[in-house]
């Protein structure tokens, strides 16, 4: 059980929403343009390549705030297994949003092509032209893509364990709905003394959650 | 133990984990075309150009068989009050290109090419890059990808018989009336023997955007310098089957060879998205330089042979029209790069230093 008002922090919650769209957009425009051939092919794939950038970015903004905010621990009662799969899926969640776009950039150098944001903006090339190496990134590209689409079906049904099975605050901790608890830091940084008389920092009382009782 | 009634919300909660995930993978399959047959999907397209003879393995799916060649784009800077796209500014840009014959075998002898190609690609100081397919027929085949798929599914050739089937093409044409001015063109133009007296004509329409961002509907072509000699299609067969090849490396032995780059501007109530229709002859047209090829490198060792020479790769100042070709094009050129350039080792390279991209 992850002692109540002990959630993500305002920042970590936004951005995991934020990403959590982009990535999913991402890997439907990514799946969507390379089985069409129809006009929308051309439009995906502007959107693709600005999109997968961002998403670079904002990963790395992320695991800088991550490593610095910390996140609230896990419930102890966990099983080790269960632990240990939740820090792995976090651990590749985070490595395939960095290297997914890293691939497809380095991709693109390696195929000749432009790396074209928008209009007349336009990264290095990463990689020199070598149409093995692009081959090989090509494919590397598609199987993490299905890998990390697999993660994210893996994610939310965990998410959904903790939250509708567990009821153990784990989905509370990131959801939107944390309430006041925005203002509250991970773990590592509350004073246990505060959390009794701190009511920006706990967040829905957790007796007060109806399916609490229901235990 | 579990209560009847914990049972009864666990066995809830695991159906509602399994809805969600469900619908996901649900979305996705369906998003990537695995749960409807008939889409036209790049890899359909592709795999239907594969089908057409030879062995095409590590080779272009269209236009299979061609020459690299280098040269450059002398612009006299006309081009440049339509379009900003820097390589219209007055000057002298590298060009890495291709000439093809439009088929599927790659070891198909040149007498049977009746479409040739021309592919430009053509960079600017800063990076921007102007890729360009072009083909000798003034207008386009078809007008959609799905009707090109048909047509590529009728030259596709029947394993039982080595050939394709034999009525297929009529029943093509009488159900694809848009492809006469086509096959009128196949039927009555000029055979000659060489790729350096044809025109080569962009066929899709385009955007030129000028600097006050006014855009132009425009359509370009490469007008040859050299005088066309004409030729019976008969005659082809007895100068080899890699007599288009031979003659570009002979000329080019004696020197440079030019085409004129011409862009015709549309008027209004041109087509923009049929690339089977042609544009009226007086249209207005605006010469805007000169290619000059320089020297013929044989393709598997050629500069050109990993680029992609995907039609839609414009830099500003070009953008695509609404024709459906375009991304069509640009969707299953790429699916045939991907596919090529996984399976290197069926088309070895001669030499250990491939030429490098300038």
């Amino acid at each position: 059980m992850i002692p109540a008002g002990e959630s993500f922090t305002l920042l970590q919650r936004l951005i995991h929403g934020l990403m959590a769209v982009m990535v999913v957009a991402m890997l439907f425009i990514g799946i969507g343009m390379v089985s069409t051939v129809q006009p929308q092919f051309l439009t995906l794939i502007s959107i693709h390549k600005p999109l997968g950038i961002a998403i670079l970015a904002i990963a790395l903004l992320r695991l800088g705030v991550r490593l610095r905010r910390g996140a609230p621990p896990l419930p102890a009662d966990l099983s080790w297994w269960q632990a240990a799969g939740a820090k792995a899926s976090h651990v590749a969640l985070y490595a395939l949003m960095i290297v997914m776009p890293v691939v497809g950039w380095s991709m693109l150098s390696a195929g000749g092509y432009p790396v074209v944001l928008y209009g007349p903006t336009r990264l290095p090339r990463i990689m020199p032209r070598d149409a093995s190496m692009y081959a090989v990134l090509r494919s590397l590209h598609a199987s993490l893509a299905y890998g990390f689409f697999a993660a994210i079906l893996m994610h939310v049904a965990a998410a959904l364990f903790h939250g509708l099975i567990r009821r153990d605050g784990v989905l509370r901790s990131m959801a939107p709905w944390a309430g006041s608890a925005a203002m509250c830091r991970s773990t590592p940084r509350v004073i246990p003394d505060r959390m009794s008389h701190a009511p920006a920092c706990t967040g829905t009382p957790r007796s007060a959650v109806p399916n609490e009782k229901a235990r | 133990m579990l209560i009847p009634a914990q049972a009864r919300r666990a066995v809830g909660s695991l159906a509602i984990i399994a809805l969600a995930v469900g619908a996901g993978a649900a979305a996705f399959a369906y998003t990537a075309g695995w749960l409807s047959a008939d889409r036209l999907t790049p890899a359909r397209m592709v795999d239907a150009l594969s089908r057409r003879g030879g062995d095409p393995l590590g080779h272009r799916r269209n236009h299979a068989k061609g020459i690299c060649f280098t040269g450059e784009l002398e612009a006299n800077g006309a081009g440049a009050r339509l379009s900003t796209a820097p390589m219209f500014a007055a000057g002298h840009y590298p060009v890495i290109g291709r000439f093809a014959i439009a088929v599927g075998n790659p070891g198909a002898p040149d007498g049977i090419g009746r479409v040739r190609s021309m592919a430009v690609r053509i960079v600017a100081p800063g990076g921007e890059e102007w890729r360009s397919g072009m083909n000798n027929s003034p207008v386009f085949v078809v007008s959609t990808p799905e009707a090109f798929y048909k047509l590529t599914l009728v030259q596709g050739i029947d394993p039982r018989t080595g050939r394709p089937e034999p009525d297929a093409m009529q029943h093509f044409l009488a159900a694809h009336p848009e492809s006469a001015p086509f096959f009128e063109w196949a039927k009555t133009a000029p055979w000659t023997a060489s790729y350096a007296d044809q025109t080569y004509n962009s066929l899709n329409a385009f955007h030129f955007i000028d600097a006050g961002g006014h855009g132009r509907l425009v359509r370009w072509s490469m007008h040859p310098i050299e005088p066309l000699h004409d030729v019976l299609q008969a005659e082809l067969a007895a100068l080899g089957p890699d007599f288009l090849e031979q003659d570009l490396k002979r000329r080019l032995a004696q020197g440079p060879l030019r085409w004129r780059l011409v862009v015709t501007l549309a008027a209004t109530g041109d087509p923009s998205s049929d690339a089977t229709k042609p544009w009226p002859d007086n249209r207005e047209r605006l010469d805007i330089g000169t290619l000059v090829v320089e020297r013929a490198e044989d393709e598997a060792d050629g500069q050109c042979r990993d680029y992609n020479f995907d039609p839609t790769i414009l830099p500003v100042g070009i953008k695509p029209s609404d024709d459906p070709l375009l991304a069509a094009r640009s969707s299953a050129y790429t699916a045939s790069f991907d596919l090529r350039t996984e399976e290197e080792a069926h088309y070895p390279r001669t030499s250990q230093h491939p030429g490098e991209a300038r």
